[in-house]
C-alpha cells in the first residue's frame, strides 16, 4: 500500500454511465492485476475503491460505473485534477496458477480488472479465452481491447443483442477446454460461474469497505480457511476456500 | 519548544494521541505507512472471550459527517490475541498498548481483562461497555450507572493495571454513568463510543446495513464528543480519554480544553491512514499558535469556576 497523489489525464465515458479514468503518478505499489485503488473525493468521507484495469510505470487506468453520488462526482472531474489515492490495495490475481490456457470470465464492470490480467497472461505466452457478459450491446466494455491483445473473446448479452443470448455461463459452455479460471463480476454471477467451473480458479469479490486496507474489518467474509477481509486478504479468493 | 507529554493513569505518553479501538487493528497495516511508535499509544481491536465473526455484511455505510459501522466486535478471541496478535504487534510497536475488552456478561469482562492484565505489553485496559452493535452485551452495560459499576468492580477485582471504562453517548445520563464507574474504582473514563444511527438503501428500500443500525463516527459527532467530555469532566476527577470525530491537532486541543487528558482518533484513520502522524507533526505549531507550552496545562481549561 502506498498513499500518493495521482493526476487525472483522461476521464471519458465508454458507454452509458461507465467511464474510463487514466491517472498519472506513482504506480509502484500496484503489483498484480485485480488490485484496486481507493480514491479520496472532495465532499465524501469514505474513499471510493475501484479496481485497476491496467497500469504501467507512471500511469494507471480504472473503469467505473456511476452508481451513486460519489461515482457521479468522479465522472465530473476534469483532466489536471489531483486525487489523493491509496494504491496497490488487495492481493490481486496470482498468474502462476493459470496453466497454458486460462479462461477469464467477466460481467459488466467486473470485466476491467481482467483486461490487465489478460495482457500479462498473454505476455507470458498463455492462450487466453475471455467470456465477457453484458446486459445489452450498448453496455459492452473492452471487447475489442481483449481481441487486440490476442485473446479469443466470447460475448454474451442478456437480451441477445450481440453474441450469445444469456449469461456468462452460456458463454463458458462454448469456451471448450481450459486449464484454469479467473473471474470478476457481481456475486450472483460469481456463484453461477463457480457452479459451472470445471477447474480450479480465482474469484474476485466486491463488498462495501470502510478503509480498503484491512483496518476496520468492515468487509470481512467467511472462508473455509477462516475469516478474510475482502480488501486486504482479497478481493481475490481461491475457488477452494469460498463459502457461499 | 513545546511539551506534548501527558500522563494517563500513571503512565507517561510522548503525546496524547491514541488511535481508537476498531480503527487501527493491531497496528500492522499502519506500520506499513509510518513508524507507529510516534503515537502516544493505541487501543487495539476490541477483544472478547470467544472468537467472533461479527455481524453480516454490508456493515459499513457513509454519511456526510463520517461513517456508520455494524462490524459487531469481530476478533479472534482472547487466546488468539495473546498467542498470535500481541507478538506480531510487539514487533511494530514498542510502547505500552491499550487493550480494549468487550463482553456479554460481567464474568466475561472480568475473565478477558484478567488474561490481558497479565500481558507485559498491555499498559491499560479499556473496557468497552458501549458497543452499539451487539445484542445482550456492550452498550447494555453502559446504559445505566449500576450495571456500569458492576462491570467496573468485577474488572478491578482481578486486574492490577489501570482500568479505563469506555462509555456510550447513548446513555441517558453519561455523567452519572461516569461517576458510577469512578465510585466503583475505575482509573479513567473514555468517551465517546459511536452513536447508533441508520441509513436506508433507496434501491432495496431497506436498511443499508445488514444489522439495521450501526454506530456513527467521524467529524459529524465531534461536537457531541466535546459536549460529553465537558460534562463528564465536571462529574469525575479521574482522567478522561476524549474521542469522537477527531481529525486535526486543533480538535485534540479542543477536547483537552473540554477535559480530556488524552485523545482518541478513530474514523479518520480509516480514510486518512496517516492522520495521526500528521496530527502529531502539526501539534507543536498549533500549540505555539495558541500560546500553549505544556499541553497538560490546558486539560479542562475551558471550565471556568
Amino acid at each position: 500500500m502506498k498513499q500518493t497523489e495521482l493526476t487525472i489525464i483522461e476521464n471519458l465515458p465508454l458507454c452509458a454511465d461507465v467511464y474510463r479514468m487514466v491517472l498519472a503518478g506513482d504506480t509502484s505499489a500496484v503489483t498484480a492485476p485485480g488490485q484496486f485503488v481507493n480514491l479520496k473525493l472532495d465532499g465524501f468521507f469514505l474513499r471510493r475503491p475501484i479496481s485497476v484495469c491496467d497500469w504501467d510505470t507512471g500511469q494507471l487506468s480504472i473503469i467505473y460505473k456511476v452508481v451513486g453520488r460519489g461515482t457521479a462526482a468522479m465522472a465530473r472531474l476534469h483532466p489536471g485534477a489531483v486525487l489523493d489515492t491509496l494504491t496497490g490495495l488487495g492481493n490481486g490475481y496470482d498468474l502462476s496458477l493459470s496453466g497454458k490456457h486460462p479462461l477469464l470470465v467477466g460481467g459488466g464492470v467486473g470485466v476491467p480488472p481482467l483486461y490487465g490480467l489478460a495482457k500479462r497472461l498473454i505476455a507470458q505466452g498463455k492462450r487466453v479465452t475471455a467470456v465477457l457478459g453484458f446486459e445489452h450491446a450498448d453496455n459492452i466494455l473492452l471487447a475489442d481491447d481483449f481481441r487486440a491483445l490476442g485473446a479469443s473473446v466470447i460475448l454474451t448479452t442478456a437480451d441477445g443483442s450481440v453474441g450469445i443470448r444469456g449469461f456468462v455461463t452460456n458463454g463458458m459452455a462454448e469456451a471448450g477446454e481450459y486449464t484454469y479460471l479467473y473471474t470478476c463480476g457481481p456475486e450472483p454471477m460469481l456463484r453461477a460461474v463457480y457452479d459451472a467451473c470445471r477447474t480450479s480458479g480465482q474469484f474476485s469479490f466486491e463488498e462495501r469497505m470502510g478503509c480498503g486496507f484491512g483496518a476496520c474489518m468492515g468487509c470481512t467474509c467467511r472462508t473455509k480457511y477462516g475469516n478474510k477481509r475482502i480488501c486486504k486478504d482479497g478481493p481475490v479468493l481461491q475457488k477452494e476456500e469460498i463459502v457461499w | 519548544m513545546v511539551n506534548t507529554r501527558v500522563t494517563l493513569c500513571g503512565i507517561e505518553l510522548d503525546n496524547p494521541i491514541i488511535p481508537a479501538s476498531g480503527t487501527f487493528g493491531y497496528g500492522y497495516e499502519f506500520a506499513e505507512l509510518y513508524d507507529i511508535n510516534i503515537l502516544g499509544t493505541f487501543s487495539f481491536k476490541g477483544t472478547t472471550r470467544e472468537a467472533r465473526f461479527g455481524n453480516p455484511t454490508p456493515r459499513i455505510a457513509e454519511y456526510a459527517g463520517g461513517l456508520l459501522n455494524s462490524v459487531g466486535l469481530q476478533n479472534p478471541g482472547v487466546d488468539a490475541v495473546i498467542a498470535e496478535e500481541l507478538p506480531k504487534l510487539g514487533r511494530v510497536f514498542h510502547k505500552p498498548v491499550m487493550a480494549n475488552v468487550s463482553g456479554f456478561s460481567v464474568a466475561e469482562y472480568a475473565e478477558v481483562c484478567e488474561r490481558l492484565d497479565a500481558q507485559e505489553q498491555v499498559g491499560w485496559l479499556e473496557v468497552n461497555i458501549s458497543c452499539p452493535n451487539v445484542h445482550g452485551g456492550g452498550a447494555a452495560f453502559g446504559a445505566e450507572p449500576e450495571s456500569a459499576a458492576q462491570v467496573t468492580r468485577a474488572v478491578k477485582a482481578v486486574t492490577k493495571k489501570p482500568v479505563i471504562m469506555k462509555l456510550s453517548p447513548a446513555a441517558a445520563d453519561i455523567a452519572a454513568v461516569a461517576r458510577a464507574c469512578e465510585d466503583a474504582g475505575a482509573d479513567g473514563i473514555s468517551l465517546i463510543n459511536t452513536l447508533p444511527g441508520m441509513r436506508i438503501d433507496l434501491k432495496r428500500r431497506a436498511p443499508l446495513l445488514a444489522n439495521g443500525m450501526g454506530g456513527m463516527s467521524g467529524p459529524g459527532i465531534f461536537p457531541l464528543a466535546v459536549r460529553m467530555v465537558y460534562q463528564v469532566y465536571e462529574a469525575v476527577s479521574i482522567p478522561i480519554v476524549g474521542m469522537g470525530g477527531v481529525c486535526y491537532a486543533e480538535d485534540v486541543l479542543e477536547l483537552m480544553l473540554a477535559g480530556a487528558t488524552a485523545v482518541g482518533v478513530g474514523a479518520a484513520n480509516l480514510t486518512e491512514p496517516m492522520v495521526c502522524k500528521h496530527i502529531i507533526e502539526n501539534m507543536p505549531a498549533v500549540m505555539e499558535r495558541y500560546g500553549i507550552k505544556n499541553i497538560t496545562d490546558i486539560i479542562g481549561g475551558a471550565h471556568h469556576g
